[in-house]
């Protein structure tokens, strides 16, 4: 298992799939990220499907849920890339993806994630005054 | 209608799932679908191919590749001896599940085909037809 490589940027995780998943690759994945989350103590995870053929309710459900697990341990997750033919049949699918954050590429998608963790820092000073 | 193509691929592992998805791509391009019809088809096939696996033990999938005059079509048959669905009513509702998913398979794969149909009874396993048309 863990076959997809996950690279560092300072305080970021980034992760491009660029295999068809198999549901048990896909597990894996969402296992190896929250794991390295806490060990690299990250603030942001970036995952790239700019090569995701399709998203089925499998893939969208792991997607949510590494959304939800990195928003436990302190960290904002975006997903970004993903190909117009993929959203217009997610939406028919039914999969909405709430909580997922999303970019149109790995450029938004830092800034997204750097805007976000600025914004909290901020936020806590305030509270610290 | 003339059955161009036809052929049947087993459906029982995780990985027989990937390579359903390869074999409707690979045929959904072949008969001319665009991006978007491509893409339908192929996640309504993961999801009907993930059901079989995971609810009814492992099965078949038989694809044919369809022309009616002018129109090209790709159809999927999935069947399996599994133990069936008890309500299909209650089974074609959104975000119904019996085991851990999202509830979506099913209903979501109905919405992304033209043609969609679900034969099955207690103990006599599941027969899925899914098509869709360019």
């Amino acid at each position: 298992m863990g076959e997809i490589p996950i690279l560092k940027i300072r305080d970021c995780l980034l992760v491009s799939i660029q295999v068809d998943m198999h549901d048990r690759l896909a597990m894996a994945l969402q296992d190896d990220l929250t794991q390295r989350i806490v060990e690299d103590r990250a603030r942001g995870v970036m995952i790239d499907i700019s090569a995701l053929e399709i998203v089925d309710s499998f893939i969208g459900r792991m997607l949510n849920n590494i959304a939800a697990m990195s928003r436990v341990l302190d960290a904002v997750t975006v997903v970004v890339g993903m190909r117009p033919a993929v959203a217009i049949t997610l939406v028919e699918l039914g999969l909405t993806l709430t909580g997922v954050r999303t970019a149109l590429n790995v450029d938004k998608g830092l800034e997204m994630i750097r805007g976000i963790i600025d914004r909290g820092e901020r936020e806590d000073d305030r509270r610290d005054r | 209608m003339i059955v161009e193509t036809d052929e049947t691929l087993p459906v029982r592992t995780s990985d027989d799932v990937v390579r359903v998805r390869q074999a409707v791509r690979a045929r959904a391009v072949a008969a001319g679908f665009s991006l978007v019809d491509q893409t339908k088809i192929i996640t309504a096939a993961s999801e009907i191919a993930r059901n079989t696996v995971d609810y009814g033990g492992g099965g078949t999938l038989r694809v044919e590749t369809l022309r009616n005059g002018q129109r090209r079509g790709v159809r999927l048959t999935f069947a399996d001896q599994g133990p069936g669905i008890a309500d299909l009513a209650l089974a074609m509702t959104d975000g119904y599940t019996s085991g851990k998913g999202l509830g979506l398979g099913l209903s979501g794969a109905k919405r992304l085909v033209n043609e969609f149909n679900v034969t099955s009874a207690p103990g006599q396993g599941t027969v899925v037809m899914l098509a869709r048309w360019k």
